[in-house]
């Protein structure tokens, strides 16, 4: 198994039809052909061409609307190409960018809000540019919409983790802790992507590396739940330590929309979410001290889910055998999951240090079940 | 555990493996001149050797050479019987026992027929599917890669069916005679999570990376239709099929079932192992019964006897294996010469009113058990007509086995092995799956 860490970005470079693009903000020496004056007021977003060759571009953007606004260039799947933020009323911006032959669009956001006022553009170039099922775009759209909500939902979810831990109210702190992961959980590749974020907040202890200090450089999830469940007692560290997940949390849902995503990474990512499942919640390695494994095991579930519904018209087209069975196995491992707890629209989990030996083989035979087939959705996505 | 003796006869070639060289599809690799020398070279007449694709291998150390040609050769998948039985015995196995998880009939028999198609390929030494490697970059490969390069090793894969599935897709009218679930004998102390199974797998091969390549494809496979149960690496086979080869050795260092039914002999075959077209059920016909059981060593307690005890427990000497008061160890032994429960004297035919059985056990080691116990022993694969017939009453007659103080018998399973799979058109299990339900 590959590192999951590393697979988003891993995919994304194998799919080169929309190749990531850095976008830059500084002052360059771009021919006429590649300068685009972006007029933008609180209801229009004019551009001077639609059409311009592709390579090194300027954005000539000015504000003649009453409200501060920016500027994105999007890919089709709403990756930002390059953005500028804080154009004030009757300013002048410029940007620049490097893009690849292909579709993109250009969107003003007056007053820096919502999804903007959109215009499609397109860069012409001598190079093949592979086409992909615009399809394939709004899946990637809806599951970058997905993973910024998770993010945003989660974030009040972990804040009233961290309070109840600053409090020291270790039985309100036990009550949260599952709770706040859920939205980590179903976006964990996504998640992960940020090679940096992961190891602050979601580290076991064992995932320590030689020579850190686990009272000293262990943060995060986990190390809350050690004192919780293990120690039974809060201290100032832990304190410290809440606040420190809130600061590396917000950092995820500032970067979360930025994420590479691609069709086969979606793909990919939701077979990842059933690996983690098989590899650390099925043996109840994830959540050696609270038990709270199925918690993260339904999320990881749900996430994968939610990546293969989005690519499912596609991928229907081009196996339906595999979407039947998959539609099949998801079935199946939901039911078994449902066993686990009493209310079905609740998280309120069995404690996964009460499921035996024979339960636990049924959960991973189930999760191989699904695992196996899922692990062939990007092929059919990009047959 | 047990020794089984007769009269040794090389009337003609083993039933086992009917058709000519190679897989039907006929892309299996010719063997190479080299290997065909090593083949006459090994005394065997060379024409059997092709036509049945029963290659004798002698045992390594004694005549390496012939063995590292022969041992590349494939073993014709299709015949009237399924390979792995009477073929001479690989130096590895990797036997796998699965439940079933679906309760979708079609669904169980698409995987049978997949797993037909899987094992033919295998078998001939190529890949499963499209292969390991040059598919689509996003997705993972058809084969898993790591028998790549290898040869096909006379990799043999045998299936078998539990009673337990018998109880599923209605098949319990289909359910052997024969069949019958294992008695509780004296000293089992079963683990279940090592015992039972909707059907099984046995990979035997010369390369356990062979070996464990197939049944990890099989096991990838069946994924979401069956789950492997429990499964047990096995090296230094513990008998031999082909009696022109010295018997090995057991880890207790002494040679056990010198006069194991050998896979020429079509007679005993037929009396004591294959089902016969009237035994019933029709589809049962030309396979055989097979139980697996993990006997578990007390090695140190063993290594820390006497060499006295050690020779009058198996009622053999341990230099040559020659039967007490005998000087070869193809020697007809005299039973009334070892001590009344001497391994040998009490698992022998005379002693069991003739059961017979055809033994293609395993040594194990499965590292150490936590106490600094080396965690080994034999794992025991016994092929009969019935089981009524052999191994009860054999184990039966074990009880009183002084054998028994240095062994326990930890896992247990029984199977029916259906026929072999005819042609590129046939599959696992067709005779019993095809009938109405």
């Amino acid at each position: 198994m590959r590192p999951l860490r590393l697979s988003v970005v891993t995919a994304a470079t194998t799919v080169a039809a929309l190749t990531a693009v850095t976008g830059c903000t500084e002052k360059s020496s771009a021919g006429e052909d590649g300068v685009i004056a972006v007029t933008a007021t609180d209801t229009k977003c004019e551009v001077s061409k639609k059409e311009f060759p592709a390579g090194h571009i300027e954005l000539d953007i000015e504000n003649k609307g009453s409200k501060v606004t920016e500027v994105y260039v999007l890919f089709p799947d709403d990756r930002v190409v390059t953005e500028r933020e804080n154009i004030g009323p009757g300013t002048k911006q410029k940007v620049t960018a490097e893009v690849k032959a292909g579709e993109y669009q250009i969107a003003c956001k007056p007053g820096m809000k919502g999804d903007g006022i959109r215009q499609k553009v397109t860069a012409k170039g001598s190079g093949k540019v592979a086409k992909r099922d615009p399809r394939l775009d709004t899946a990637v759209a809806a599951y970058r919409k997905y993973a910024q909500a998770q993010a945003d939902e989660t974030l009040p979810l972990v804040k009233v983790f961290a309070d109840a831990v600053k409090d020291g109210d270790v039985e309100a702190a036990k009550k949260a802790y599952a709770p706040s992961r859920i939205g980590w959980e179903r976006t964990e590749p996504v998640a992960e992507s940020f090679g940096d974020i992961d190891p602050k907040v979601d580290v076991r202890e064992d995932g320590l590396e030689d020579g850190q200090d686990p009272e000293k450089d262990w943060t995060g999830w986990h190390r809350l739940e050690r004192s919780l469940w293990k120690d039974g007692k809060l201290t100032d560290r832990d304190s410290e330590l809440a606040d420190q997940l809130v600061k590396d949390l917000e950092d995820w849902q500032n970067r979360v929309g930025k994420a590479e995503i691609t069709p086969t990474s979606m793909a990919n990512g939701a077979k990842e979410l059933l690996d983690e499942v098989a590899t650390g919640k099925v043996t109840g390695e994830e959540e050696r001290y609270s038990h709270t494994d199925l918690v993260d095991f339904k999320a990881n579930v749900e996430g994968a889910e939610e990546s293969y519904e989005l690519l499912k018209s596609v991928a229907s087209e081009n196996d339906p055998e595999l979407t039947k069975e998959l539609d099949k196995q998801f079935a199946a491992l939901n039911t078994l999951l449902d066993k686990y707890r009493a209310d079905k629209n609740g998280y309120d989990f069995v404690s996964y240090d009460k499921v035996g030996k024979d339960d636990r083989k049924e959960l991973s035979d189930a999760v191989n079940a699904l695992a196996e087939p899922l692990s062939q959705l990007a092929a059919a996505v990009v047959k | 555990m047990t020794d089984t003796s007769t009269d040794t006869g090389a009337d003609g070639n083993a039933g086992a493996d009917g058709n000519a060289g190679a897989g039907a599809d006929g892309n299996a690799k010719a063997p190479t001149r080299r290997s065909l020398i090593g083949w006459g070279g090994a005394g065997l007449a060379l024409g059997a050797a092709a036509a049945g694709g029963a290659v004798a291998a002698a045992r390594s150390g004694d005549d390496a050479s012939p063995v590292a040609a022969a041992a590349g050769a494939p073993i014709a998948f299709h015949g009237a019987h399924q390979a792995g039985i009477a073929t001479p015995v690989q130096d590895r196995l990797h036997f796998a026992a699965f439940d079933v998880k679906t309760d979708d009939r079609d669904e169980f028999v698409a995987m049978l027929k997949d797993w037909t198609a899987a094992a033919r390929r295998m078998t001939a030494g190529k890949a499963v599917g499209d292969g390991a490697y040059g598919g689509l970059a996003e997705a993972p490969p058809d084969d898993t890669g790591e028998a790549l390069g290898l040869k096909p090793s006379r990799l043999t894969l045998t299936i078998g069916f539990g009673p337990s599935l018998f109880e599923k897709f209605g098949l319990t009218d289909s359910r052997p005679e024969a069949l019958v679930d294992l008695p509780q004998f004296a000293g089992d102390n079963l683990d279940r999570a090592r015992s039972g199974g909707d059907l099984c797998v046995q990979a035997c091969a010369d390369d356990p990376q062979v070996a464990v390549h197939a049944i990890r494809n099989l096991a990838r496979i069946g994924f979401g239709k069956v789950a492997v149960r429990w499964s047990q690496l096995g090296f230094g086979k513990t008998s031999s099929t082909t009696p022109e080869e010295q018997t090995p050795r057991n880890l207790m260092g002494f040679k056990d079932g010198t006069r194991n039914i050998a896979g020429t002999e079509t007679d005993r075959l037929k009396k004591f192992v294959w089902v016969g077209e009237k035994d019933g059920p029709e589809w049962m016909a030309g396979g055989s019964y097979l139980v697996a059981r993990r006997i578990r060593m007390h090695i140190e307690p063993w290594d820390r006897t006497s060499l006295q005890e050690q020779e009058d427990i198996f009622g053999r000497d341990k230099g040559e294996g020659a039967p007490v008061g005998k000087a070869k160890e193809r020697d007809k032994p005299f039973l009334k010469a070892m001590l009344p429960d001497a391994h040998v004297r009490l698992a022998h035919p005379d002693s069991n009113h003739g059961a017979t059985i055809l033994r293609r056990g395993y040594s194990f080691t499965d590292g150490t058990d936590g106490l600094g116990r080396l965690d080994a022993g034999l794992f025991f694969l016994a092929y009969q007509r019935d089981v009524r017939e052999g191994f009860i009453p054999i184990q039966r007659n074990l009880a009183t086995d002084a054998l028994n103080e240095y062994i326990q018998h930890v896992g247990s399973a029984v199977f029916a092995v259906p026929p072999g799979v005819r042609d590129a058109d046939d599959w696992w299990g067709r005779a019993l799956f095809s009938k109405e339900a």
